[in-house]
């Protein structure tokens, strides 16, 4: 298999997204807050006279929100037309991987678990491979779902 | 069939524009064969196409043009320069017969003729043919006015020009702050009305007929009407009306489901049809027309039309309403019913509806588009149905308000008044735990914007604005904002799933300054506050009868003074008698408050859980089963409920606010107390359990709690446990003593059950216990 992941960090975690997924990689201005959404959607921002579902990668992880970390650099996906910006900590490049996606052997908290398709070898180091629309779901669409 | 007809008009001039090149070609080389099959297949799709349609002279001429192309293809004759412009004079004529089908215009036979000749004798020189040649080429060349798009690139189109109004948008703002030169407005302005224009024509070019929506109904009808054995004739009328296509998208459903429900329900079959003194067919009749901004769809039968008074029926045994409430509807109100949730009037489910999707769907679809359903029937005459949607989804204009900083957007449609809180002719009153609204003569709930949304709002309540809104369908009443900034027409688009899911959003936008502002769904934000909304239908008519009836004749109610201190009414047909007791016969007692009044013990309500000090005066309240005390301090006045009752937003012990000289008065809800406080009229359920006596457990331990649940108890031993509906008996003991009784419950002494087949049950297992005496009561009952 030959892919080409996007390798992003959220909460000090390095995850490989597939590239295929991903429409673009920007930096959002002003976040708009949705009162009363679900606690993953982090509010709406604007891209190009879209308006984009900003999703708080944190919150969809069940993570516990970092204490600093920016609002902006953000992943834009699509998914049922439309479109949806996943917040991560950075980005930090594009690759090609070669090999299989393994079954992840270890257990998982269980945010990750949901979102985890496998494991996969890049460059040497075992980064999970992660599925944008399980991320986008949040935890409590996926369970009840 | 003009449908087909326009396809057809469409696919030969699609045809003819390819076939423009090969033609060419073919004069150049006549000898070419490829070409030659190519314009041989034309001629020949448009003959076989014209017997179908009827149109002789297209017909003549395109099978004159095909012979003389088979004589070639055959290697009969060759294709010389003149066979070849006859031909294509033939082709021309083509055309220029088409153009002429579309645009209505008459074209003169004379020289058909002619060119069919002129197809024939192409050796020798016919200078009327040459001619008529020359004037078909010129008028085929005449251009085309119309062309087929894919509705994809319409809808970029249309997405374009949104963008481009909300550029202009952002553009306008800036020009505001920064330019002073007329020149820029001026061209500014310009721009801004081509812009208009041009959003105009999209929108239009995203019109559908009605006809596409329609089209699928004579399959439909006649489908369902040979399912169910009837005889159904489909009326269409008003196909040509036109209609956003997204808005067509979302009728479809709604449509099909209300045609299904005409047939299955409407309709009646043949033989009804002819003892009830109809014609056997019945009629089904769809139309749609234009009126102002909105389309009206109309779908009518002639059938048995709807009973209101079953309807009724069903609403108050499924509990929709009271039978009190039922008896003030009228005839109008009851038809409405057929839109709650839960009412089918089907006797039986059958395949085509009463499939779980009833007419409650149908209205919610609707009224999410802003739209309004209408039905209106006469029992043994038929039913009609009236869809009123607007033209069109994308554009609204709105109100722009904001509320903690951050800006939302208001549907103008659902919008009625803006007014400053702050205002002599408004007035806020805080009463029974919710808000309530006093502008001019109307008094209406009062939701706070900010408190829907659980931010804080930076203005003080006097400080706000308050909106006056009608949402789709529903009561009035007014949300407080903070600023209300502007009115604006914004392109609206879905918002993703879990924003939706909140219910209170229609959608995202994009303001001037290009950042997301939320619409917002005037209905689900009502929903949510718990105003009393008639989505449940019946609030609004309850509402509405009451006040229409107590202006008529008004309702006597007494108005007193609870202990707490607060003026309260009761309608007097349920007051009793007031008595006065002395406090040692109140207890807080099994919970609550009871007083004892001679040999009864009556729920006490209206004093909280406290132990009133001193003497009580009580209402005693009855509903003709059940009684209630009602503490209070004093009696003020026999009153009339006035001519205005509005409900409270939430359910309890106060029903609403009604005016009484002038003053606000909460009217007790006699329907939630009796419901909420009124204990089980006991001994209603008369089942007689059989305790068997040898076990002191049972006598001690099992028969207070039998009968605190309403049922009696006798002793095995007893005569009368001869006739007792059922035995309960220790799972240990041996054989049952009394094999006359039907129905024996066994306790056990163990949690675990006994052996596999172990149907008792253990002894203190209080719900399970009841829960089998009460399935027992059930079936003595029935």
């Amino acid at each position: 298999m030959t892919e080409l992941l996007l390798i992003v960090t959220i909460a000090g975690e390095r995850i490989t997204i597939p590239a295929a997924d991903i429409e673009s990689v920007v930096e959002l201005e002003a976040l708009i807050p949705v009162p009363r959404v679900a606690p993953h959607v982090a509010g709406l921002a604007a891209l190009r006279s879209r308006v984009l579902t900003v999703i708080d990668c944190y919150a969809s992880l069940e993570l516990s929100p970092a204490e600093e970390r920016s609002l902006k650099e953000a992943i834009i996906v699509e998914a049922d037309g439309h479109p949806y910006a996943l917040l991560v900590d950075s980005v930090e490049d594009v690759v090609e991987v070669t090999g299989e996606v393994r079954p992840v052997r270890t257990t998982l908290k269980r945010g990750w678990r949901r979102v985890a398709r496998g494991m996969i070898d890049v460059g040497g180091d075992l980064l999970l491979l992660v599925d944008t629309q399980a991320l986008l779901l949040g935890p409590q669409v996926a369970q009840a779902a | 069939m003009d449908d087909l007809l326009s396809e057809f008009i469409a696919e030969t001039r699609e045809m003819l524009e390819a076939l423009g090149g090969e033609i060419v070609a073919w004069e150049a080389a006549p000898s070419d064969r490829a070409r030659l099959d190519e314009i041989f297949r034309f001629v020949h799709t448009v003959k076989g196409n014209c017997g179908f349609f009827d149109l002789p002279r297209l017909e003549m001429l395109s099978h004159a043009a095909e012979d003389v192309l088979a004589d070639v293809r055959a290697g009969n004759r060759t294709a010389d320069n003149k066979l070849v412009s006859a031909v294509l004079g033939v082709i021309d004529r083509i055309g220029e017969l088409v153009q002429a089908l579309e645009t209505g215009e008459a074209i003169s036979s004379e020289d058909d003729e002619q060119l069919i000749a002129a197809l024939h004798h192409t050796t020798e020189e016919s200078s009327a043919a040459e001619e008529a040649m020359g004037a078909a080429a010129v008028e085929g060349r005449k251009a085309i006015r119309s062309i087929r798009l894919s509705v994809d690139l319409l809808d970029r189109m249309m997405s374009g020009v949104s963008d481009m109004v909300l550029a202009r948008n952002e553009l306008a703002r800036r020009l505001r702050q920064a330019s002073n030169d007329l020149a820029v407005e001026n061209a500014f302005d310009r721009l801004s009305g081509c812009i208009a224009e041009m959003r105009d024509a999209i929108t239009r070019t995203r019109m559908q007929r009605m006809d596409s929506l329609f089209v699928m109904l004579p399959r439909m009808v006649r489908d369902i009407a040979g399912e169910l054995d009837k005889s159904v004739t489909l009326e269409v009328d008003g196909g040509d009306v036109e209609l956003d296509r997204e808005m067509i998208e979302m009728i479809r459903d709604p449509l099909t489901h209300i045609v299904r429900n005409a047939i299955d329900h409407g309709i009646e079959s043949s033989e009804d049809r002819v003892k009830a003194g109809k014609p056997p067919h019945g009629t089904l009749r769809a139309s749609a027309r234009q009126s102002g901004n909105q389309i009206l769809i109309e779908i009518a039968d002639d059938g048995r039309g709807i009973d209101p008074d079953k309807l009724v029926r069903r609403a108050v045994q499924n509990g929709l309403i009271t039978a009190e409430q039922a008896d003030r509807l009228t005839a109008a109100q009851k038809t409405a019913l057929m839109f709650e949730a839960g009412l089918s009037t089907a006797k039986e489910v059958t395949a085509i509806s009463g499939r779980g999707v009833g007419m409650d769907v149908v209205r919610a679809n609707i009224e999410r588009i802003g739209g309004i359903v209408d039905v209106e029937s006469k029992l043994a005459q038929g039913t009609r149905l009236t869809l009123r949607v607007p033209l069109t989804l994308t554009i609204i204009p709105a109100l722009t308000v904001s509320v903690a900083g951050q800006n939302y957007a208001i549907p103008r449609s659902a919008t009625e008044e803006i007014v400053r809180a702050r205002n002599d002719t408004v007035k806020i009153e805080c009463l029974g735990g919710s808000r309530i609204a006093a502008i001019r003569d109307r008094r209406i709930p009062l939701v706070s914007l900010a408190e829907v949304l659980g931010v804080e709002h930076e203005r003080a309540a006097d400080d706000q604005s308050l909106i006056v809104l009608k949402p789709a369908g529903g009561d009035d009443y007014a949300l407080a904002v903070d600023v209300v900034h502007d009115h604006e027409e914004l392109v609206v688009k879905p918002a993703a799933p879990a924003v939706m899911a909140t219910g209170l959003y229609a959608g995202t936008t994009l303001a001037d300054d290009g950042s997301p502002i939320l619409l917002l769904d005037p209905s689900g934000i009502a929903a949510s506050a718990g105003v009393v909304l008639d989505q449940n239908e019946i609030e609004k008519l309850g509402a509405k009868v009451a006040r229409v009836e107590t202006q008529r004749d008004e309702e006597p109610a007494l108005l007193f003074m609870t202990v707490d201190g607060a003026k309260r009414a009761v309608r007097l047909s349920i007051v009793e008698r007031i008595e006065e007791v002395s406090p040692e016969a109140v207890k807080f007692s099994a919970g609550r408050l009871h007083i004892a009044l001679g040999d009864r013990i009556l729920p006490l309500v209206g004093c909280g859980n406290r132990v009133p000090e001193g003497t009580l005066r009580i209402l005693r309240l009855s509903d003709g089963k059940t009684e209630l005390a009602y503490g209070f301090s004093e009696v003020i006045d026999l009153v009339t409920i006035g001519d205005f009752l509005k409900p409270a937003s939430l359910p309890g012990e106060v029903g609403g606010v009604t005016l009484i000289n002038g003053e606000q008065i909460e009217v007790i809800d006699s329907f939630w107390l009796f419901g909420e406080q009124g204990e089980d009229a006991r001994g209603e359920r008369d089942l007689v359990c059989a305790l068997a006596d040898d076990d002191p457990w049972m006598g001690n331990i099992l028969r207070p709690l039998i009968e605190a649940a309403g049922y009696r108890t006798v002793r095995a031993a007893d005569e009368e446990a001869e006739t007792a509906d059922i035995l309960i008996t220790a799972a240990e003991a041996e054989a049952p003593p009394l094999p006359a009784v039907a129905r024996i419950l066994k306790v056990r002494a163990t949690p675990e059950p006994i052996g596999d087949n172990d149907d008792s049950i253990y002894r203190y297992d209080r719900a399970g216990l009841l829960t089998a005496l009460s399935a027992y009561a059930g079936k003595t009952g029935s």
